[in-house]
């Protein structure tokens, strides 16, 4: 009874994404199997099934960022930034593009959005979003999440989360995902109405707890391995990079005293005097531009980051696929003594030591209507711990298959 | 003179002064040991008037494009180099050759003075001797003796921090070689201090000690107006083109000590940034060998940061022993101009309260006596004197300044010019792109932008 895994590996293409900074006109999105098949070389198996938008072609982004205030949870007063997403359909004959929805969201919402997207698509990295609040940070930058300039690079983190998302074969036919696109009033509630808190909360639970598999996968362990070297050779590196920044800000900061004292030493002298100006001047100049330069550094950052949380990603996945094997693995531990439990008392041999062939010692067999109905029970249960066994496999192989797994798998390969 | 631990010098062993060959009797080149690093004194006088004089100090020309001279002050100052340059030059003196020597008592450098000269006052048209920083010292005391009105250049500081600096390291010694040979080429270049009667002997002899003692008990002619100025009179007026030149140098001091300290306060952050930057750069070699096909490109980027880092630790050393002495020397110099002017001063208000005396007398009325007069020439030979020394230093500074400020600037560019290559040279290497299907993670450096 097992279904065929999709063959999804051979049409996705990961989004080649511009340099950030560059996106002010966004990125097209290939959604639905006709823009996916007009990209791919391979064209659609016929495999996929139809998508929910109606959509052929989308192009998606995040153009503005604005302040706001409201009331809050607790009614009181809060200062927020809020996102405008605009949504384009591009026709396919002369390529113009519509505008279709447009609306905006705060950071919450789409902290929101990947958490239900973790929750109901565990095999699948999830795409990162931009930091909640601003890490690794050097002095002058401000941890505030107000700074215009970080706001600018949130910007493009979120415009660039949305794309990836866009881009998932599997995620981007999320019914959820496109309402997040389309509806502005009431998502929310749409969204905590399927119920994936509940969920997660369990999830999260189990996720936690340590718990050892008797046959892991080692694929998985290795993938596990190299997201955890990955995050914490990233993690280095920002911590690095940030003192870097800072030093050098000084050695820029320092060289503008210069200018005021050049300044002053060219008023006493005559011939010098223009030349000792000109070069105070310089001076100043040369000191402000570093602030520049480490704004366009904090871009080469933010790329970091988002394969530091990409990492995490990757090992949550793992994580769940460990979980998911250990849930497997008892399944079957549990479904195998319920077997031989039921053979026991088919045929009345007690190989294994139980409570109710004890009592069955001291006081007497059952009889033999009891011993029916308990291998009836044994049956049932039986069946349905078979039927979950199945749906376990099922899971599994869904994980081992989810397509960009696969490529991150196949990846893996080669470093050993 | 880069990187690297400080070195210290090869020694000779136990020699003292005395021990040494007269360089002309037997084959003066054996003694010339390590010799390579010095230029002849001919190539050393003409460097300072070099190509750069010809471009003006206005923002910062490159070096190589030579903006003709427009303004009259500089031809001015050209026609003025023209009579010290050229053919009227006639004196050439070198320092080089630093050499340890140890001895019972005490471990010392000494350094090679090779002089050259057409002059009279010399008996031989070149010699060779060996001197140590006590008897520069004491050359400067003898000038300063001998030569009241004139300004004489500073030495290189004498004490250093015993704990600090390593007195007998390369850079040290190099540094210090390098400020004494400025110290004897300032007095070479001077039309009076060069005809120095102790100048002279302090190039020529070979015993210098013996002379040394000798010149306790002597009594220099040109001395004795030193020996009578008592002091302790007041001044009423000072002229004011000696009050500018009071304040100018006052100013001058000041705004050097400054840039002393923004200096090195520069470079306090650049090493500091430095041990930074030799921290990140092994971080991308540790991702690299978790890596595949980023391996090589991640290797790269270290690699890249590690000529960076070794750019930047020449520019630091190049700064420290390149440019800070030269402020340094250009305070003490004009401390002791401004003792100079003192001494002015006091030749001035003694003149002048003698001449008030005799007014207050009221017996000598027509005739003024011997004394006074004797008083108001010292005053004035003093006041043209110093003038004329005054115009030589602006100008001798002028060009010491363009040349280290521009050395500083060339420094600095060959510095982000190292780095700009390092960076390039990797651009091929990260642009190189994995196959289609390949690896998620698209490496796009921003820099390349």
């Amino acid at each position: 009874m097992e279904q065929a895994p999709p063959d999804l590996e051979r049409q996705w293409q990961p989004a080649p994404l511009e340099p950030l900074g560059h996106t002010d006109a966004g990125l097209q999105a290939a959604v639905g199997e006709e823009a996916e098949g007009s990209r791919d070389e391979v064209p659609g198996d016929g495999t996929m099934t139809e998508n929910n938008f109606g959509l052929k072609k989308i192009e998606i982004s995040v153009s503005e960022a604005e302040k706001r205030t409201g009331r809050n949870a607790m009614n009181m007063q809060e200062t927020y930034t809020a996102y405008l997403i605009e949504t384009r359909s591009v026709e396919h004959t002369d390529g113009q593009s519509v505008l279709t929805d447009s609306l905006w969201r705060r950071y919450s919402e789409f902290e929101l959005l990947r958490n239900y997207l973790l929750v109901y698509y565990p095999h699948i990295v999830v795409p990162p979003l931009p930091e909640k609040r601003a890490e690794f940070v050097w002095h002058k930058l401000s941890a505030d999440n107000m700074d215009p300039d970080f706001v600018e690079r949130r910007r493009i983190g979120l415009e660039n989360f949305l794309l990836r998302v866009a881009s998932h074969p599997i995620l981007c036919r999320d019914k959820i995902f496109y309402l997040f696109l389309t509806q502005e009033g009431n998502w929310k509630e749409t969204v905590n109405e399927t119920g994936f808190q509940l969920k997660a909360d369990s999830r999260l639970k189990a996720l936690n707890a340590t718990f050892r598999v008797k046959n892991p996968d080692k694929r998985f362990t290795e993938l596990k391995h190299y997201s955890d070297e990955l995050q914490s050779v990233i993690s280095h590196l920002l911590r690095v990079r940030a003192r870097v920044a800072d030093r050098l800000y000084g050695v820029y900061k320092v060289h503008g005293n210069y200018g005021r004292v050049f300044s002053e030493w060219s008023a006493i002298e005559k011939e010098m005097g223009d030349g000792l100006q000109s070069a105070g001047h310089h001076m100043d100049v040369y000191a402000s531009s570093i602030d520049d330069i480490l704004e366009d550094e904090e871009h080469y950052a933010d790329q970091l980051k988002e394969y530091l949380f990409y990492a995490e990603a990757l090992r949550a996945v793992c994580r769940k696929h460990e979980l998911m094997q250990y849930d497997l693995e008892m399944a079957a531990q549990d479904l195998a003594s319920k077997k031989q439990q039921c053979e026991e008392l088919a045929t009345g041999t007690v190989r294994t030591f139980s409570l109710k062939g004890m009592t069955t010692k001291l006081f007497g067999q059952e009889t033999p209507e009891q011993r029916e109905a308990r291998i009836k029970v044994l049956e049932e249960q039986i069946n349905e711990g078979e039927q979950q066994l199945k749906s376990k496999n099922l899971e599994g192989r869904e994980f081992k298959f989810g397509p960009m797994l696969r490529n991150a798998l196949a990846r893996c390969n080669p470093v050993k | 003179m880069s990187g690297g631990p400080p070195k210290g010098l090869p020694s000779t062993g136990p020699h003292s002064l005395l021990d040494m060959p007269h360089p002309l009797a037997g084959s003066s080149s054996e003694e010339a040991v390590g010799g390579d690093s010095t230029p002849s004194p001919d190539l050393l006088m003409a460097r300072s008037f070099g190509d750069k004089d010809l471009i003006l100090p206005n923002g910062g020309t490159p070096a190589g494009t030579s903006s003709p001279a427009s303004s009259s002050s500089l031809l001015n100052r050209l026609q003025l180099d023209d009579d010290i340059d050229g053919e009227t030059r006639d004196l050439f003196v070198t320092v080089d050759d630093p050499k340890k020597h140890v001895c019972t008592m005490e471990t010392y450098i000494t350094y090679r003075i090779t002089t050259k000269s057409t002059r009279v006052e010399f008996d031989l048209p070149e010699y060779s001797v060996r001197r140590r920083y006590q008897d520069f010292d004491w050359l400067r005391n003898k000038l300063e003796e001998s030569q009241p009105t004139h300004l004489i250049p500073p030495l290189p500081e004498k004490f250093v921090v015993k704990g600090v600096v390593d007195r007998f390291s390369e850079e040290f010694v190099e540094t210090r070689r390098k400020a004494l040979d400025k110290f004897l080429k300032r007095i070479t270049d001077h039309p009076v201090l060069s005809f120095n009667e102790h100048f002279n002997v302090f190039l020529t002899a070979k015993d210098l000690n013996a002379y040394k003692r000798q010149g306790m008990a002597l009594l220099s002619r040109v001395g004795e107006s030193v020996k009578h100025v008592t002091g302790g009179y007041k001044l009423r007026s000072r002229p004011l083109e000696f009050a500018a030149i009071g304040d100018y140098l006052d100013t001058f001091a000041l705004k050097l000590g400054t840039i002393d300290r923004i200096a090195q306060r520069i470079i306090k952050e650049e090493i500091e940034y430095l041990v930074e930057l030799r921290e990140y750069g092994p971080v991308y070699s540790t991702w690299s060998a978790l890596e595949g096909e980023l391996a090589e490109p991640l290797e790269g980027v270290s690699a890249c940061i590690g000529n960076c880092s070794t750019a930047l630790e020449e520019l630091t050393d190049d700064m420290t022993e390149d440019f800070l002495p030269v402020l340094r020397e250009y305070i003490l110099y004009s401390d002791s101009m401004k003792s100079v002017l003192k001494k002015r001063d006091q030749v001035q208000a003694e003149y002048e309260a003698k001449l008030e005396a005799v007014a207050l007398r009221k017996e000598d009325r027509p005739k003024v006596p011997a004394d006074v007069e004797k008083c108001q020439d010292r005053m004035e030979c003093f006041n043209a004197d110093l003038k004329a020394d005054m115009e030589r230093w602006q100008s001798n500074k002028r060009q010491d300044f363009r040349q280290l400020l521009m050395g500083m600037a060339d420094k600095n560019i060959q510095y982000y010019e190292k780095c700009l290559m390092a960076w390039e040279s990797i651009i091929p290497l990260l642009q190189e792109k994995p196959e289609a299907n390949g690896s998620p993670l698209v490496f796009i450096p921003w820099w390349s932008l």
